[in-house]
């Protein structure tokens, strides 16, 4: 059986691994390679490598952190942030990332996720949407929940599979960082609506969160951060407890 | 030490599979040179892409003859092993033809089950030296759309949809769908059973 998988996601900036609480406040969880090579032992299914520096300089270390990483680690993952054009997905792509995952620039311009698409193939596009919860619909934003937009989220994830986005990664902004589980009716309705699979982010904060997004949230992966990289929830554990539940892991 | 070498062609991502070699102790070249790929031990001919675009660049340069008459132990992986297929409902087009199976694309029953087929799944019915018996029921990372159905050559299945091929096996030509690469402990020991061939 296809297992559900969990997703640790690593927040880059200048070569070093951060989070968010709620996209704003940052502490310093350490080295992004180390970090994942730890998570892979303890059973992680795949990595998120999120670069959220903005300089030049910090574009080429992420870069030489994504090679240092694909030849240290033997799980897929995926690299996102900054990635504005093809140009960018070659490069990251032939560091040795697996896949890419576009956010603000896939909003500014859609026609970037047919032309992945195109280049590499519909696996290698995650299309990332942060929305948030507001008068009764999901808002889509840019720029890490800072600037507003007048897409919507089921409509936006729609249009990209239609694109070629091979998984939609779907950050719930109202969960994030508030450790009181994902925003699973809205993981549900997308997953009941599109072909490719979902993975869940933001608001994990205990074990059963995990286990209600796959029951009822029905996502094909779980992402989260703090509760990793801080120790509260260890991935072998959680993966116990996953199964004990009768959900197919690895 | 033994030569191998992973065919350079214009796939995706073949700098996986060099690292994962890497990590076993070997130095893999990566060619598209006839000579050096006669010339070696073991042939990995990896593959992330679209399977027409592939097909009509490895003709152009004659690399599907290359392809076909090598006599040493050979590894398709992912598209690889589509290609290495007689031919592949990705854009209808003939491939190699090693193995006399069809590419075919997945056709979900279920809302639940999602196209590509990706993450991990498991082996069973594992067979032939590329796999040992503790490897049955082990999981290991997929990411694809088209399949290769259950054949003479099946030599490990994997159930998505319908039980299909995650492996092949024909005189020195192996194959997997799955991505050894990226399995971590289970791919790794798959890779050493290849290398030990």
């Amino acid at each position: 059986m296809l297992a559900k998988r969990i997703i640790p996601c690593l927040d880059v900036k200048d070569g070093k691994t951060v989070k968010g609480i709620n996209f704003v406040n940052f502490r310093d969880a350490g080295d992004p390679v180390e970090l994942g090579a730890s998570y892979s032992k303890q059973g992680a299914d795949e990595l998120v490598y999120l670069d959220i520096t903005a300089s030049h300089e910090g574009r080429k270390t992420f870069v030489d952190m994504v090679k240092r990483v694909a030849a240290n680690v033997s799980i897929p993952f995926t690299v996102g942030g900054g990635i504005n054009e093809l140009t960018d997905v070659e490069k990251l792509l032939n560091a040795g990332a697996d896949k890419v995952s576009i956010n603000s620039s896939a909003i500014r311009n859609p026609d970037l996720i047919n032309q992945i698409a195109q280049h590499f193939g519909s696996q290698v596009c995650v299309v990332a949407i942060d929305a948030n919860y507001e008068e009764d619909d999901w808002i889509c934003y840019l720029n890490g929940g800072r600037i507003r937009t007048d897409k919507r989220l089921f409509t936006w994830a729609k249009e990209a599979q239609e694109r070629g986005a091979g998984e939609i990664l779907f950050t719930s902004m109202t969960h994030d960082g508030v450790k009181t589980g994902y925003a699973n009716d809205a993981l549900a309705q997308l997953s009941d609506m599109l072909k490719i699979p979902i993975i869940a982010s933001g608001g994990a904060g205990s074990k059963n969160h995990f286990k209600d997004a796959f029951l009822h949230g029905k996502a094909d992966a779980a992402l989260a951060a703090s509760v990793f990289h801080f120790g509260e929830i260890n991935i072998s554990e959680l993966k116990d407890y996953l199964r004990k539940h009768d959900i197919c892991v690895r | 030490m033994q030569k191998v070498v992973v065919i350079k062609y214009n796939a995706g991502n073949i700098y996986s599979v060099v690292h994962a070699l890497r990590r076993l102790g070997v130095e893999p070249v990566v060619t598209a040179d006839e000579a050096v790929i006669r010339a070696s031990d073991k042939v990995v001919f990896p593959g992330v892409g679209e399977a027409t675009t592939t097909m009509r660049f490895l003709k152009e340069r004659k690399m599907d003859e290359l392809i076909t008459s090598l006599t040493q132990p050979v590894l398709g992986i992912c598209l690889g092993m589509q290609l290495m297929c007689k031919s592949s409902e990705e854009g209808n087009v003939d491939c190699l033809g090693i193995f006399d199976v069809p590419v075919k694309l997945f056709v979900p029953t279920q809302q639940t089950q999602k196209i590509p087929h990706m993450g991990w799944n498991q082996l069973y019915d594992v067979k032939s030296n590329l796999f040992s018996e503790q490897l049955n029921e082990q999981f290991v990372y997929f990411v694809h759309s088209f399949y290769v159905p259950m054949c003479e050559h099946t030599i490990a299945t994997t159930d998505y949809i319908q039980p299909f091929s995650a492996a092949l096996n024909k005189n020195n030509f192996y194959a997997t769908q799955f991505h050894p690469e990226k399995s971590g402990d289970v791919g790794e020991q798959i890779l050493k059973n290849f290398l030990a061939l």
